[in-house]
């Protein structure tokens, strides 16, 4: 009996992959445990193991194609005799029409359908990022634009500070031989050497420690954290070490660090991966905390965050890491702190949102936009310092607001701005601000589960037709 | 490698008279400025917490003799000796007691946070044990930029039992950074003794695991400080990676001023005065070795007081720090978020 060979997922995040080799071709004997392909996913080289036995009967997609969609069937096994070509293969399983018992979900919440809800697929893989429509761009009018992902951008931003800069080095896990956990120093390592290029053992509270140590006699580390979670292990030497030492030396001892790395929920990661710390960060006085959304902005403030004399904290996304934008081909790009970027421009209400939450902004102001509201969307950028006269001029027009953000909503920057905005712009709003948040639990492992913790455009579509009284 | 302390009888040959009293000296400005700030903070003009270090002064003073130009030092909380050590001015220290405009912080760090880039002092840090990590990265900027400085890094026995240390001493050994981790074993972590806080009762040799060579070392006696001293820094310098050394000592006064010590008997207390303490047996040494005359002690006594009580009275005079200090320093270049301007 045949048996259909399928592109795997070889990460949580990975969707398509490149067939970049096959070990066997067709007349092949195969044994479990044999390695069939080499598979190049978002993040590594993988060798794709068999697991049934059989003759390669077919090889159906040939090597070195791109994009081949996950579940693919990519080639077939058959028995010893049997015809590749006359033996119809049997539908994926994966493919079946298999669903699974419809999940119980709390009257107030029940959603009418779950669109796109497939069993095992993450919501925040499928999000759509498109390309912001900055009112004012932070490069010269007709700069020539290049295409690239939010991973590479952050790469050429720390490669092109370390060239400017001797005293800049990075650590951090896997950030050298491994060449990043999700590839974003990859080539460094051999580019700048070991000397620049620190892989760290496990020991969060370890090297954050000696980063900050670092800083404050005078280097400029790049101190990197698998993500932001691990970071937990590190947070007293990022808030007692780093933040506060300017203060408490009279102004002696600056330090200039970066701490960076993936911060948010990504696919089906479960509760002690899936964080957002925007809020944390932001709380505490003598931190920079930047989020990006685009690869421009990503690597224009990741350069900025280099050049900084303070602590920054640079919260980055990995569903945003492979995601693609254009970015202005500038030999010094840099994007100032404290400065929101209006990314959709409307009078009806304002949006204020921050990393992957833009997605969702401008997502959200798509659909509103076929009911005739236009939404305006405000790409924070940076929470510390943060653009008040943005909001305040904006909300000034549109007289609503609805702020969004992955984070819970306990203390939520959405909660300051929405403070903020009360005791400034009172009398301008025609609404209560409302304050799109991921809900209050910690992240579940369920698919469907997920997708509700997650905020979604569709909430924000609600939240702004409450506001709008729509 | 572990040596019972016994009474020093004679100097070594190889220590000048002038290093003898040199030593004196610098462990007797420690001692009178203590004393002076428990004086203070009883009269209510310190605040906050203020942890004493009198009792432990050979460790500093005995370290601060292997130091030359360039080379690094960071403590926790009972940092006023290891400033004095190192060259800052009693004046400006017990000004940032006081909470003063000319404190070294400027009045906003206060006992427990006091910094100076010009004698390479990085703190004064509060939270117990993290100033480990800071002191290996301060080494290991010093290794990058390819000089051969070394960071004397102090923590307590107390400390000695955070995890982070021993990731420290990992990375450390790993990079070779030439960073001397000083235990100084003043025997309680707080209220709480080493017997009852670790079935080991040693801490010189916890970096076996690691590669790291350690010695423990008779802290009473600042020529034994500064000989295992010169051992460790003579093993960083050579590149070797980092040394570690258990500083046997011991305070005489509380964990901090509102700490009573009733985990001991003040009979201990007073048998480590009588028998053990270090500025007496450098005092006996110089007498009995004839290198000064019981006048010449007398006169160096008069004129340490003189300093001491000089930066007291600086310290009451210095006006407190402006209010719009309140908003400055917390970001390096420009005014921080929400600063006064911004709310006026």
């Amino acid at each position: 009996m045949a048996i259909e060979i399928l592109m795997p997922a070889l990460s949580p995040t990975m969707e398509e992959g490149t067939l970049a080799k096959w070990l066997k071709k067709e007349g092949d004997e195969v044994k479990s445990g044999d390695i069939l392909a080499e598979i190049e996913t978002d993040k590594a080289t993988m060798e794709f193991e068999a697991v049934d036995e059989g003759i390669m009967g077919k090889i159906l997609v040939a090597e070195g194609t791109q994009g081949v969609a996950v579940n693919t069937p990519i080639a077939v096994l058959v028995e010893e005799g049997e015809d590749a070509d006359a033996a119809p293969a049997p539908k994926a399983e994966a493919k079946a029409e298999a669903k699974p018992a419809e999940a119980k979900t709390p009257e107030t919440e029940a959603p009418k359908k779950d669109e796109g809800a497939q069993p095992g697929k993450s919501a925040i893989e499928e999000v759509k990022t498109p390309q912001p429509a900055p009112r004012s761009p932070d490069w010269p009018e007709g700069t020539k634009m290049k295409t690239m992902t939010v991973r590479e951008a952050l790469r050429e931003a720390m490669t092109e500070e370390m060239e400017r800069d001797e005293t800049v080095f990075l650590m951090g896990e896997e950030v050298g031989e491994y060449e990043g956990a999700y590839k974003i120093t990859q080539g460094m390592l051999a580019k700048f050497g070991h000397r620049r290029v620190v892989d760290t053992p496990i020991s969060e509270m370890g090297f954050a420690g000696i980063g900050t140590g670092a800083a404050l006699a005078g280097l400029r580390p790049i101190v990197e954290f698998m993500t932001f979670n691990f970071a937990m292990q590190g947070i007293d030497h990022i808030i007692n070490s780093a933040a506060k030492t300017l203060y408490m030396s009279g102004g002696q001892m600056g330090c200039p660090i970066v701490f960076r790395g993936p911060n948010g929920a990504a696919a089906r990661v479960g509760a002690q991966h899936s964080q957002d710390y925007a809020a944390w960060y932001s709380a505490i006085p003598g931190l920079k905390v930047v989020m990006p959304y685009s690869a421009a902005d990503a690597k224009g403030l990741m350069k900025q965050a280099i050049r900084d004399n303070n602590p920054v904290i640079f919260l980055e996304n990995e569903i945003l890491y492979g995601r693609s934008f254009e970015v202005p081909d500038l030999p010094d790009f840099t994007i100032p702190f404290g400065k929101a970027n209006t990314v959709r421009a409307g009078d009806d209400v304002t949006l204020v949102s921050f990393g992957i939450g833009v997605a969702h902004a401008l997502e959200a102001a798509a659909k509103l936009a076929e009911e005739g509201i236009e939404a305006e969307v405000i790409d924070l950028r940076t929470l510390r310092p943060l653009d008040y006269d943005a909001i305040l001029t904006s909300v000034k027009r549109t007289n609503r607001c609805v702020t969004v953000e992955e984070g819970f909503p306990v203390g939520a920057i959405g909660n300051h701005i929405s403070a903020y905005l009360m005791e400034n712009a009172f009398d301008y709003l025609d609404a209560p601000v409302i304050c799109c948040t991921g809900k209050d639990v910690p992240m579940p492992y369920a698919a469907n589960l997920e997708k509700h913790a997650l905020i979604t455009p569709a909430e924000i579509v609600e939240a702004v037709k409450k506001v709008t009284y729509k | 490698m572990a040596k019972k302390p016994s009474p020093i009888s004679e100097a070594p040959s190889n220590v000048s008279k002038d290093e003898l009293l040199q030593y004196y000296r610098d462990m007797l400005l420690i001692r009178r400025f203590e004393e002076k700030a428990g004086q203070l903070y009883g009269m209510g003009l310190i605040g906050g917490f203020c942890h004493l270090y009198i009792g432990q002064e050979a460790v500093v003073v005995g370290l601060e003799a292997c130091a030359k130009e360039g080379d690094k030092r960071i403590t926790s909380y009972r940092d006023h000796g290891h400033m004095l050590a190192c060259g800052m001015e009693a004046r400006g220290v017990m000004a940032e007691l006081t909470g003063r405009e000319d404190g070294y912080s400027k009045g906003k760090g206060g006992s427990m946070h006091m910094f100076s880039r010009e004698k390479h002092f990085y703190g004064g840090h509060g939270i117990v044990a993290a100033q480990v990590p800071l002191g290996a990265g301060l080494a290991f900027a010093d290794k990058y930029l390819g000089n051969d400085n070394v960071t004397f890094t102090y923590f307590g026995d107390g400390a000695a039992n955070q995890g982070q240390v021993y990731e420290t001493y990992n990375m450390a050994e790993l990079w070779d950074l030439p960073v001397i981790f000083v235990i100084e074993n003043n025997q309680y972590a707080m209220g709480m003794s080493v017997s009852r806080s670790t079935k080991s009762k040693t801490f010189f040799d916890r970096g076996e695991a690691f590669g790291i060579p350690g010695e423990q070392v008779d802290g009473m006696d600042v020529l034994a400080v500064k000989a295992a001293g010169e051992k460790a820094v003579a093993h960083c310098r050579a590149g070797k990676g980092p040394y570690i050394l258990e500083v046997m000592t011991y305070r005489y006064r509380g964990h901090s001023m509102s700490d009573p010590a009733k985990y001991r008997t003040r009979e201990e207390v007073q048998k480590m005065r009588d028998e053990r303490d270090p500025i007496e047996n450098i005092r006996d040494l110089l007498l009995t070795g004839s290198h000064a005359t019981d006048e010449e002690l007398k006169a160096l006594d008069k004129e340490i007081k003189e300093i001491v009580n000089d930066s007291a009275e600086f310290a009451k005079n210095s006006p407190e720090p402006a209010l719009e200090e309140l908003w400055t320093d917390i970001y390096a270049d420009e005014l921080p978020q929400g600063s006064a301007e911004e709310h006026a």
